[in-house]
């Protein structure tokens, strides 16, 4: 039998890192879960290794740590085949508005941890001429609004940056998949009331992110489609209009 | 917020917890007075129905460890059933032991001591624990096994999540060799047949006669036998492969509440007579079946307990011990025929060795469990059927019970004052409070 592909998922503890690691590990993949809080972490890997039967291990990885980056990836012990980035952070959207270190642990969480670790590893993988990165933005970065521009910038970062990685990898073997889920129901949305239709479980992101990578190929998800219609409707609307608006 | 059991019969206000880990369960535990421990809901009545709170289990959702030698799993206690077979039936291996739904927590296995169509064989669920992680009350967690706190072992197996909430647990799986059934069927033409025939079968580890309720007279007692064993590689080649059944089928809903009325004792005998006449064309033959609709036939379809309204419906099971059992059952089933309730069939199976903890239902005998629709009388009638039960030194399974009274409880589990004794030690007299326990004065 083949070796078993490698899968890395950063930001494992997660609701949806966590059921992206099962998913693959279905599939045979190996996984590391690699996150800041090793306990956690533990569990859910003796989770998905009990279910699966599969070799689970655990990483830690702080994303706001840059200088540990190269250390991190020389412990894994082997270039991934796969990563899957859900590293990301909320936050308080009226705190950014007037805290800057709130603000800028909101920017650093969610675009230049991601990016920048992600950029080192798709030097790996240019050198290998392989490799399948996904990283899980957020509709929020389509466009900024006045509910959450500090987290939307960032993701509109990272949405940027994995496209501007996607297409000076276009005509090679390495992919770049861009996730932007919508509403899904994690720790992160617990209390909020999200409208049933527009809202996804981490199954769901699970199950589209592992198409997206292992069987049919693609750029850009947004798991729950009528979500690109509500994001091509709002992108469209003419900004003097849309300023007005209370999204 | 407002919670029932499965027969959508009590309903009650209750604060609901849902601690993401068994620590935070035990951490919650000592801050809460009047909770109960709550699984995955599908005990009937209100058994998991906190007085003042609830604690889900659903976040103590994760399995823990395989030992394959042993074929021993460890899991956390909100872990369903229904995964333990999507992740291991396909490595060859099954639950030692499992009910008529697959969507429980192992924690409400523990805690009803739940048994199934193999019971006159191997026993309840309880009898398949290794040992599980117990919160006391107070948030201490205490290991418990034949070998280590003992009594709380036996307290809590079968306790109805009255001595706190398990944590974890660890019990044996069996090997299987295929996903399949070979199933036999056999008609009884009446209750002193079917008996015979559950007896007689003993040797086939899965057996259930459903009962047609509504057959009375010389046919009283009327029911297919369903024989079954985990069908061998052998059983499988020997099939034509376009006879196997089929894999996964997704389950129908019942989304919305049907009207109380659809289930009349018209529509209920037409179903019962075809059910029966369905089966009984098939007896005879042995035929291979899936895991799902051998064992969970109700599971195909979703939130089936809507059918019967929003008024919630009743289910009735007692045990009766073997010498008792062919005349009482006689006597409750004439008077179920004579009523003409609307109950869909009712399952009659034979009871191996009691359980193990001070509150199990198992019992040497025969147990029978049948559904009530929610119409003027039943809690009379029920009543009733009580006496026979007690008369005849029966028990009520508290894990389908929303309404028995406290004398026919104290006369069916004699170790009750033990048990008692121990939730008193342990300080969840009155820290650890259900619907059920506050009804019955446990
Ligand atoms: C269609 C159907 C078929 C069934 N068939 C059978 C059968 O064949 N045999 C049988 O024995 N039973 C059967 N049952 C009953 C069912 O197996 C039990 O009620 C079981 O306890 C339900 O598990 P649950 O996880 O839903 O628990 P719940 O209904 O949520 O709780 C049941 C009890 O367990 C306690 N409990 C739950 N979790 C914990 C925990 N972590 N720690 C401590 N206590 C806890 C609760 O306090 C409560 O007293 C059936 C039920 C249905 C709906
Ligand atoms: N839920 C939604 O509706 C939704 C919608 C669109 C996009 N998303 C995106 O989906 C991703 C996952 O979200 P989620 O809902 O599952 O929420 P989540 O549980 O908060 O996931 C965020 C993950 O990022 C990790 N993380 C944050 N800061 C970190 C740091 N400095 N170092 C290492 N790891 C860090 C968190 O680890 P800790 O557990 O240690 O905090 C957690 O595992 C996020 O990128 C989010 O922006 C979510």
């Amino acid at each position: 039998m083949d070796e078993p592909k490698f899968l890395l998922v950063l930001g494992g503890g997660s609701d949806i890192g966590r059921a992206c690691a099962l998913r693959f590990a279905q599939a045979g993949w190996r996984v590391t879960l690699a996150g800041r809080d090793l306990a956690p972490l533990k569990r859910e890997a003796e989770d998905i290794a009990t279910r699966t039967g599969v070799a689970i291990t655990t990483s830690f990885i702080d994303i706001l740590d840059t200088p540990s980056f190269a250390a991190f990836e020389t412990g894994l012990g082997g270039l991934p085949d796969a990563i899957v980035c859900v590293v990301g952070l909320l936050g308080d959207a009226r705190r950014a508005e007037t805290d800057p270190a709130h603000a800028s642990l909101v920017m650093r969480s969610n675009f230049e941890g991601p990016a920048l670790l992600l950029g080192q590893f798709a030097e790996g993988f240019a050198e290998r001429g392989e490799g399948v990165i996904v990283g899980v933005s957020s509709v929020a970065g389509d466009r900024g609004r006045a509910s959450n521009y500090v987290y939307g910038a960032a993701k509109a970062g990272l949405t940027a940056f994995l496209s501007g990685l996607r297409n000076r990898f276009g005509k090679t073997k390495i992919r770049v998949v861009t996730v932007k889920p919508g509403f899904v129901r994690t720790k992160m949305t617990a209390g909020m009331k999200l409208p049933p239709p527009l809202t996804a479980e981490p199954q769901e992101v699970a199950e589209a992110i592992y198409r997206a990578s292992a069987v049919k190929p693609r750029d850009v998800i947004y798991v729950k489609p009528v979500w690109r219609l509500i994001m091509t409707i709002i992108g469209s609307i003419p900004e003097p209009i849309f300023k007005r608006l209370k999204l | 917020m407002e919670l029932t059991g499965w027969g959508r019969f009590p309903r009650f206000e209750t604060r609901l917890y849902e601690p993401s880990s068994p620590e935070a369960a035990a951490r919650l535990q000592p801050l809460l007075s009047g909770f109960a421990p709550r699984g995955n809901g599908r005990a009937y009545g209100d058994a998991a129905i906190g007085v003042t709170a609830s604690i889900l289990s659903r976040g103590l959702g994760r399995f823990r460890h395989f030992d394959p030698a042993e074929r021993r799993l460890t899991v956390e206690s909100g872990v369903l059933l229904s995964e333990i077979i999507d992740a291991f039936l396909p490595r060859g291996f099954f639950p030692p032991v499992v009910p008529g739904t697959q969507f429980v927590s192992v924690g409400g296995m523990i805690a009803s001591d739940i048994h199934g169509k193999n019971h006159h064989g191997a026993g309840g669920f309880g009898d398949h624990v290794d040992a599980f992680e117990l919160a006391l009350p107070g948030g201490e967690i205490r290991i418990c096994s034949p070998g280590q706190n003992a009594d709380l072992f036996k307290a809590t197996i079968g306790g109805m999540g009255l001595t706190g909430t398990i944590l974890s647990a660890s019990f044996k799986l069996i090997p299987v060799e295929s996903a399949l059934i070979a199933q036999e069927t056999i008609v009884a033409q009446n209750l002193d047949e079917a008996i015979a025939a559950l007896s007689a079968h003993e040797d086939w580890p899965y057996s259930a006669a459903w009962i047609d309720c509504l057959a009375s007279g010389a046919a009283l007692g009327r029911s297919l036998i369903y024989l079954g064993r985990h069908a061998k590689a052998a059983d499988i080649a020997a099939i034509d492969p376009h006879r196997r059944p089929a894999g996964k089928k997704r389950p129908l809903g019942v989304p919305i509440d049907l009207p109380g009325f659809t289930l009349n004792r018209l529509s209920v005998a037409a179903f019962n007579e075809l059910y029966f006449r369905k089966g009984a064309s098939a007896a005879g033959k042995p035929f291979l079946n899936g895991i799902g609709s051998f064992f969970f036939p109700l599971d195909g379809v979703l939130n089936w307990n809507r059918i019967y309204g929003r008024r919630g419906f009743l289910q009735h099971q007692c045990v009766i011990g073997t010498d008792a059992a062919a005349g009482a059952i006689a006597e409750i089933l004439g008077r179920f025929a004579k009523r003409g309730n609307a109950s869909f069939l009712a399952v009659l199976k034979k009871l191996g060795p009691a359980g193990r903890g001070y509150l199990s239902f198992p019992k040497p005998g025969f147990t029978l469990a049948l559904d009530l629709a929610m119409d003027r009388g039943v809690f009379e009638f029920l009543d009733e059927i009580d006496d026979i039960v007690v008369a005849a030194g029966g028990r009520i399974y508290l894990a389908k019970d929303a309404r028995q009274s406290r004398a026919t409880f104290e006369a069916g589990y004699p170790e009750l004052d033990r048990f008692r004794e121990i939730r008193r030690e342990i300080g969840a007299e009155r820290a650890v409070a259900s619907r059920l326990s506050d009804r019955l004065g446990i």
